[in-house]
């Protein structure tokens, strides 16, 4: 297996096909050898509701210099060695991971606040589009209350 | 002389297409005007952004796209 090489301290990807989170984690790692600790965190098509596959659209100007600036204000934020933000795009499967976010930093407590503050402002503020297949067709997902309420934890 | 105009997310749906051409110069009142009314219902809504030539308004009132400028069209999103 050819070893990934991650760009440091922020290293921001969409990917529109099978999201390793194994290999990514491992190369994370290697790129952080000062760390005291890493949190992450993978989240994955849920499989329930009936939901066949999900799609997940969005727009090459926006979402991925979005996705940096974001990384951005993590590392501003805490004392971070680094940060991983990897975001699926394209359709997937239930069980497939989307999203896989990864903070380092020398204390713990940094690196979970680094994972949740990104995580929190991927779901709803990320320029990015979901929709699932149901046995009756698809549906598009609006952002719930629940997902500002989060975000604006932080503000 | 063309606008490129984008539908993203559920608005492609409304609009049947996922993009479209209108003639340049486009301000608010005449991409409002262009759109199908569905769309533009939704554009009246506060919840939904408009991006001109890479960059998400502020205002989306100010839009002043030129000639060969891509004009985004930007509902909620939804990640993670």
């Amino acid at each position: 297996m050819t070893r990934l090489t991650l760009e440091a301290p922020a290293d921001v990807r969409l990917l529109d096909k099978g999201l390793s989170a194994g290999e990514a984690l491992a190369a994370f790692n290697a790129a952080h050898p000062e760390a005291g600790g890493i949190a992450t965190f993978l989240g994955k098509v849920r499989p329930d509701d009936d939901v066949r596959v999900l799609e997940l659209t969005h727009y090459e100007p926006l979402t991925l210099p979005g996705m940096r600036e974001l990384a951005d204000k993590a590392l501003t934020r805490w004392p971070l060695d680094g940060v991983l933000v990897w975001h699926r795009i394209g359709v997937m499967h239930p069980g497939e991971g989307i999203v896989l976010v990864a903070a380092a930093a020398r204390h713990r407590r940094d690196a979970f606040h680094a994972v949740d503050f990104l995580m929190d402002y991927l779901k709803s503020a990320a320029w990015l589009w979901k929709r699932e297949k149901r046995a009756d067709g698809w549906h598009w997902i609006e952002p719930r209350a629940q997902d500002f309420a989060d975000r604006n934890r932080w503000a | 002389m063309a606008v490129r105009v984008l539908f993203l997310g559920p608005l492609r749906d409304l609009a049947g297409v996922p993009q479209a051409e209108y003639p340049a110069p486009l301000d608010w009142e005449t991409l409002l005007a262009a759109v199908p009314p569905a769309v533009a219902e939704q554009l009246r809504e506060p919840p939904v952004h408009v991006a001109c030539a890479g960059m998400v308004l502020a205002d989306k009132a100010d839009l002043a796209a030129r000639d060969d400028d891509e004009v985004a069209l930007l509902p909620p999103v939804s990640g993670g």
